[in-house]
C-alpha cells in the first residue's frame, strides 16, 4: 500500500537523480526494499517517504558517481522529459524537441545538489520549504543552490545556441 | 551578485516573495543594470523549464512495481540468510580441516607450510580489503548526503 502510494513520485525523484527511464524505475524499487529491510537503522522521526528519499538519493549519487567513472557518455541517457505542450506544426514541433533536448544536455551539467534542488522545484514543483525539510537543509542553501542551478542552465543553454 | 539578491531573484522567478521583498526587488530591478540583466536570463530559462515536465513510463510499468519491491525485499532476506549459514559452515569446516591436518603427524611439512602460508595470506587479503573500505568510506564525498 505504501509503495503504491508513492512509486510514481519516487520513480520521477529518482529520475531527476538519474535521467534514465530504467535507472530511475530499478533505484526507486530498490529504496523501497532498503526502507523495509533496514528500516530499523534509519531516521524514525523522518515520514516514510523521507525515508525512502534518503535511501534515493544516496543510491542516485552513488549512480551517477560510478557512472562517471566508468567514463559513461550522460548523453545517451537523453529523452527522460517531454514537452508540456505539443504542436501541430512539425518546424515548431522540431523546434521544441530541439529545445528539450538542449535543456537535458544542460541539466545533465549540473552537479548532483544543484541539479537535485532544481528538479524538485521545476518539475515536481515542490516549494522551497518542502525541499529543505527533503534535503534537511535550510531554506537559505534551497535558494543559493537554485540560483547556482539555473546560472548554469542559463550559460549553457545560451553556449549550445 | 549578494546572497540576498540572489535569493530575490529566485523568490521572483517562483512567485514566493513577501510584498516587502517585492518592493525590494522591484527597486533593485531599476538601480542595478546587472541584476536586470540576470532577471531577464533567469525568466528566459524559467520559460523553458515551465514548458517541459518528466516523461512517464506507460500505466502497464506500475502493475508490476510493488511486486518487484517485494520481490527485492524477499530475495535480501535470502540471501543474506544463505550468507551467514554458508559463513558459519565454510569457517567451521576449514578450522576443523586446518585444527585435523596440523595435529595429523604423518602430514608432509611441506603441506602444513603451505596451509599456512595459505591462511596468512587469505588474513592479509582480507585485512587490506577492509582497510581499505575504511579509507573509502571515511574520504567518500558522498558519504554527509545521507542525513
Amino acid at each position: 500500500m505504501l509503495v503504491t502510494t508513492y512509486m510514481q513520485q519516487a520513480y520521477r525523484h529518482a529520475l531527476g537523480l538519474v535521467r534514465s527511464h530504467d535507472d530511475a524505475l530499478d533505484l526507486s524499487q530498490e529504496a523501497f526494499a532498503r526502507v523495509f529491510r533496514h528500516h530499523e537503522s534509519l531516521d524514525p522521526e523522518r515520514p516514510f517517504y523521507g525515508l525512502v528519499y534518503q535511501v534515493l538519493r544516496r543510491l542516485g549519487f552513488n549512480w551517477t558517481r560510478d557512472r562517471r567513472s566508468r567514463a559513461e557518455k550522460l548523453e545517451k541517457y537523453g529523452g527522460w522529459l517531454v514537452e508540456k505542450q505539443r504542436s501541430p506544426d512539425p518546424a515548431r514541433e522540431a523546434e521544441l524537441t530541439d529545445l528539450r533536448e538542449r535543456l537535458e544536455a544542460a541539466i545533465d551539467t549540473l552537479p548532483d545538489r544543484e541539479r537535485e534542488v532544481l528538479v524538485l522545484k521545476e518539475f515536481e514543483g515542490l516549494k522551497y520549504r518542502e525541499i529543505a525539510e527533503l534535503l534537511g537543509i535550510p531554506n537559505g542553501t534551497v535558494m543559493s543552490r537554485l540560483y547556482a542551478a539555473r546560472r548554469s542552465l542559463a550559460d549553457e543553454l545560451e553556449a549550445m545556441r | 551578485m549578494t546572497e540576498r539578491q540572489q535569493h530575490l531573484l529566485m523568490g521572483a522567478l517562483d512567485g514566493a516573495l513577501s510584498d516587502g521583498e517585492r518592493r525590494d526587488f522591484e527597486q533593485l530591478l531599476e538601480t542595478d543594470e546587472d541584476m536586470r540583466a540576470e532577471w531577464m536570463r533567469l525568466r528566459r530559462v524559467k520559460g523553458i523549464t515551465d514548458s517541459m515536465e518528466f516523461k512517464m513510463p506507460s500505466d502497464a510499468i506500475w502493475d508490476g512495481y510493488t511486486a518487484s519491491v517485494y520481490r527485492r525485499v524477499e530475495r535480501g532476506i535470502a540471501w543474506m540468510l544463505l550468507s551467514i549459514g554458508s559463513i558459519v559452515l565454510v569457517s567451521t569446516g576449514l578450522w576443523q580441516l586446518g585444527k585435523a591436518i596440523f595435529i595429523e603427524n604423518d602430514v608432509p611439512l611441506y603441506i602444513k607450510g603451505s596451509l599456512l602460508a595459505l591462511s596468512v595470506g587469505a588474513a592479509i587479503l582480507i585485512v587490506s580489503i577492509v582497510r581499505e573500505k575504511i579509507f573509502t568510506h571515511r574520504n567518500d564525498p558522498y558519504k554527509d548526503v545521507m542525513r
